[in-house]
């Protein structure tokens, strides 16, 4: 057995309206080279103009993730040579990244983890290629598209922790909004960097890179072939050579090239765009627009004694988790709460195909619900079937409760006149109870259920039916 | 009215009380142009038709001038001299030519560089030597070669040109016309094909103080789309020109102009910089001689080479013939690359991109191109230092007459090197700096240069208005003898 040790570089597209230094669209489409500007090409001449919003994604999304941030924003020019690269250079950030020695903690099949970023950047991305037989066809659409890259240190030891890391850190771009992080898309790619070492090593052992990985499925399986792979060369005392492989369809790696040297990138800071200070203000600003993030509601969740599946069920989703925390500010009942929320609405909302934010019962009216089957005033069956009916009708389940003069009958007085009732009408049930045959109470219980349009308690119904036959004996 | 001698200004009141005609002068203009260009060389190309189409009639419209081939211009050729682009339509306008159209001013054609815009002697270019219209033996000097020939000949009343350690001023000098860069970022530089991003300037040729006033007026202001560009000072560069410059306060670098040796144009030079100096005293300013340590001064043009390449050579990674350009061909994209970028370049740019390059590597970066930065840093605060006691600094423009054909120009001797490269200090800064013509030496003209505090645009016209009424030197165009 070996100690596998990952490290990974994120690349995540930034949600804005326009590229990271032009004014051409920063929007997905299948027709080549439309969303094209000057400074997309790197026609001579042109300037960079940054692009704010991409700015503040990124700052705001190295706060989430806990980094020291910068007091001033600086550019860097990257400089080589590669035809999806039209200037020449990549505009990126080297002197002072957005986020620096950060932290992510999130659970691995429910054991915590912590995951140290080491640096959270932002640059541009490249055009993209298609090669033919004999030609190739560049496509600048995504010339210049916003990117954040963040780097991990290595610290992560399985590719179970590797996808929980993705995972938490997409639902964290979810959660601020700052990319729609669609791997099929390729808004969210990774590379993942992977040695083995003897338990008893120092140093790290040779370190593989595999390079854009979208889906982190494919994250998953290329780690644990590689870990089969460079076992087994390591088991036959042999050396695992540096070098960068990419992942096919079939879950194996190959190998694309050996590391030579690293390239110099020959870094300066871009002339063209002056450093721009960072205010105090302006990070109070952008920290407090941070929402609550996951896995805090998971914990908050967990200490009100929601089971672990439930917890993250409802933490998944900012809508959702907001949606159900605005019902339990509302009602006193979290296992109603939880339950009316995991079974009802998301179900509805699987139906529906809906958002959260476009359902017409809002967080208050299913409280009231809720609040109504707990102080036993309307039963949990007729409750359900009343919010199914207010979706569908568009109205407010109270008012259904109070047009339909629904009431829960828990009177004690009032539900035993309506059982003896029942029980005269019953003659033959009786007999049978009488005979031994106890089960036949759930029975007279249903009938009591349609006898009161099943506003009768079905709890205190069971129990004066009970009381009323062995009066009989 | 004589169309060669005349400034904007003229020509604004010839075409106002109809004497002519807007076509009438780029009809002139192009003659002048295609007459001039066997001797002299100065357009890459000249345009065929008259085009005039203001968005508001202004002080520009229908003044002929002419635009160095490094300005993206949609539609019309601009090959920035190189052969790597010598087929390059560009599909965007710079910010300057825009506002030039706008303004209704007449593009004639487009002018010789050095290759690039790196030279100073206007003998690089793909098109070949631009020589000086007034003795037609010499260099007028680059990289704004064409355009600043191109006004010396008389051909248009002004032209722009882009100026990195001197590309403006340097060629007005040997020119005898105005040369004039503003503080950085007051002309945007979107569309100016960069050279050294940091020191680029847009910069502009004329033949009177009053005239740079003018374009630089119609030039001027913020752009979204450059964001080093300067927000609008508001001010009326012209209104401003007339005042006295009596208890104004100037310097001179003692270094620069202190030689054991001299030859006779050097001395002729300075002693008429001695005679302007006095000129200066007698309108109540003062002339302070201000001793800079040497060894900053020597560090100069060291400092500005390495800066310089260091940013040409990433500025120009976009030659690669793969989006643009001059492809030359191979079977893989690095041959591509290479071979484009072998044959598109002369033996002299692909030097400046190994030095660029080399200074840039890791293990050399701090040693030389970071302490570059650190000398432009410190000579740029003994500046400011100095702006606190002075207006500005007056020094010659250079330290003799334009060379001729084939002197080793570029070998520069150890004397010489303060004294022909101090005005890169004005790029260092961004400060605002204007080279004019000052007098005759040999039968060629020279010129004085000035260099005040950045944002001081508006004094500093002052300042060359008041010198230029001094010596008179207004509208000279090549062949006028004032020795």
């Amino acid at each position: 057995m070996y100690k596998v040790v990952i490290g990974l570089e994120v690349h995540c597209e930034v949600l804005t309206n326009t590229k990271n230094f032009s004014s051409a669209k920063n929007t997905y489409t299948n027709i080549p080279n439309i969303n094209v500007m000057p400074v997309d090409l790197g026609l001579p001449g042109i300037l960079p103009v940054v692009n704010e919003e991409a700015c503040r994604k990124a700052l705001k999304t190295a706060m989430a993730l806990n980094c020291e941030t910068p007091d001033e924003i600086i550019f860097d020019r990257k400089n080589y040579y590669y035809p999806d690269l039209p200037k020449g250079y990549q505009i990126t950030q080297v002197t002072k990244p957005f986020g620096r020695n950060g932290h992510v903690t999130f659970l691995v099949n429910g054991k915590e983890k912590t995951v140290d970023i080491h640096q959270l950047h932002l640059e541009e991305d490249t055009a993209s290629l298609e090669h033919y037989s004999n030609y190739s066809l560049i496509d600048y659409n995504r010339s210049g598209i916003p990117l954040m890259e963040i780097v991990t240190e290595p610290c992560i030891y399985s590719a179970d922790e590797a996808v929980a890391f993705l995972e938490t850190l997409r639902n964290i771009f979810l959660y601020l909004g700052v990319s729609e992080a669609k791997s099929d898309k390729g808004q969210m790619r990774c590379d993942v960097n992977i040695s083995l070492m003897k338990d008893t090593d120092k140093v790290l052992g040779t370190k593989v890179e595999m390079k854009n990985i979208n889906a982190f499925n494919s994250v998953k399986e290329a780690i644990n072939y590689e870990i089969k792979r460079q076992s087994e060369i390591l088991d036959k005392g042999e050396k695992v050579i540096q070098e960068t492989r990419r992942i096919d369809e079939d879950g194996k790696t190959y190998s694309m090239r050996e590391k030579v040297d690293a390239v110099d990138y020959k870094y300066f800071v871009e002339p063209n765009l002056a450093p721009v200070k960072i205010t105090k203000e302006y990070k109070d600003t952008v920290r407090k627009e941070i929402p609550e993030l996951e896995y805090s509601r998971i914990k908050r969740y967990l200490e009100l004694n929601i089971n672990l599946e439930d917890a993250l069920t409802l933490a998944k989703d900012k809508d959702i988790s907001n949606y159900f925390d605005e019902v339990i500010k509302n009602t006193k009942d979290i296992n109603l709460a939880v339950n009316y929320l995991t079974i009802v609405i998301l179900g509805s909302l699987n139906k529906l195909n809906i958002n959260i934010n476009d359902l017409f019962i809002t967080p208050t009216m299913l409280a009231n619900v809720i609040n109504l089957v707990k102080e036993n005033e309307v039963s949990n069956q007729l409750a359900k079937n009343i919010i199914y009916e207010a979706m569908e009708k568009n109205i407010d389940p109270l008012e259904i409760i109070k047009s339909k003069n629904i009431k829960q009958i828990s009177d004690e007085g009032e539900l035993r006149n309506i059982v003896k009732k029942i029980i005269d009408e019953s003659p033959e049930q009786v007999k049978e109870y009488l005979n031994g045959k106890e089960m036949v109470a759930n029975f007279l219980v249903g009938k009591v259920m349609s006898a009161t349009n099943k506003q009768a308690n079905p709890a205190a119904s069971l129990k004066l039916i009970k009381e009323e036959l062995e009066r009989m004996r | 009215m004589e169309y060669k001698k005349s400034t904007i200004e003229n020509l604004r009141e010839a075409l106002d009380n109809n004497e002519v005609t807007g076509e009438e002068l780029f009809n002139e203009a192009k003659k002048l142009a295609e007459e001039s260009q066997k001797d002299i060389n100065a357009f890459v190309t000249i345009l065929d038709k008259y085009k005039s189409r203001p968005k508001k009639k202004g002080i520009l419209t229908d003044i002929p001038y002419s635009l160095k081939d490094n300005f993206s211009t949609t539609g019309i050729l601009t090959t920035a001299s190189s052969n790597i682009l010598k087929n390059y339509v560009p599909v965007y306008d710079a910010t300057v030519y825009k506002k030039l159209k706008d303004a209704g001013a007449v593009l004639v054609g487009k002018t010789v560089l050095d290759e690039l815009a790196m030279g100073g002697t206007g003998t690089t270019g793909h098109t070949g030597v631009v020589l000086n219209p007034w003795d037609k033996t010499r260099l007028i000097g680059g990289s704004s070669a064409g355009s600043c020939a191109s006004v010396a000949a008389g051909i248009v009343p002004f032209s722009i040109g882009s100026d990195t350690g001197d590309s403006v001023r340097k060629p007005a000098s040997y020119g005898g016309v105005v040369g004039f860069k503003p503080t950085y970022g007051r002309i945007s530089r979107y569309g100016l094909f960069a050279f050294a991003s940091s020191l680029d300037h847009v910069a502009l040729l004329t033949r009177s103080v009053k005239d740079a006033a003018i374009v630089t007026n119609v030039l001027k202001g913020e752009d979204p789309l450059d964001m080093t560009s300067l927000k609008d000072d508001g001010l009326d560069y012209t209104l401003n020109l007339d005042k006295s410059i009596k208890g104004k306060k100037f310097f001179y670098i003692k270094e620069a102009c202190t030689f054991d040796k001299k030859s006779d144009i050097l001395e002729s030079t300075l002693n008429e910089f001695n005679k302007l100096l006095d000129k200066i005293r007698s309108l109540g300013a003062t002339v302070d001689e201000v001793s800079i340590d040497k060894d900053l001064l020597n560090a100069i043009y060291p400092s500005y080479m390495v800066i310089s390449c260091a940013e040409a050579t990433s500025n120009n990674s976009n030659l690669t013939g793969i989006p643009f350009g001059n492809r030359i061909d191979g079977s893989t994209y690095e041959e591509i690359m290479f071979n484009t970028r072998t044959e598109g370049f002369s033996e002299l740019i692909k030097r400046r991109f190994v030095i660029g390059s080399y200074v840039l590597q890791k293990e050399n970066q701090d040693k030389l191109f970071l302490n570059a930065c650190r000398v432009r840093r410190m000579i740029v605060d003994k500046m400011h230092e100095l702006f606190k006691t002075y207006d500005a600094l007056i020094m010659p423009a250079s330290g003799g007459i334009a060379p001729k054909l084939g002197e080793a120009s570029d070998v520069l001797s150890d004397e010489y090197l303060i004294l022909e490269n101090h005005m890169a200090i004005g790029n260092f800064g961004g400060f605002p700096s204007i080279t004019l013509p000052y007098g005759f030496v040999n039968s060629m003209p020279i010129g004085v240069n000035i260099t005040s505090n950045i944002l001081k645009d508006s004094e500093l016209l002052n300042i060359a208005k008041q010198i230029e009424d001094l010596l008179g030197y207004i509208g000279q165009v090549a062949g006028d003898k004032n020795v």
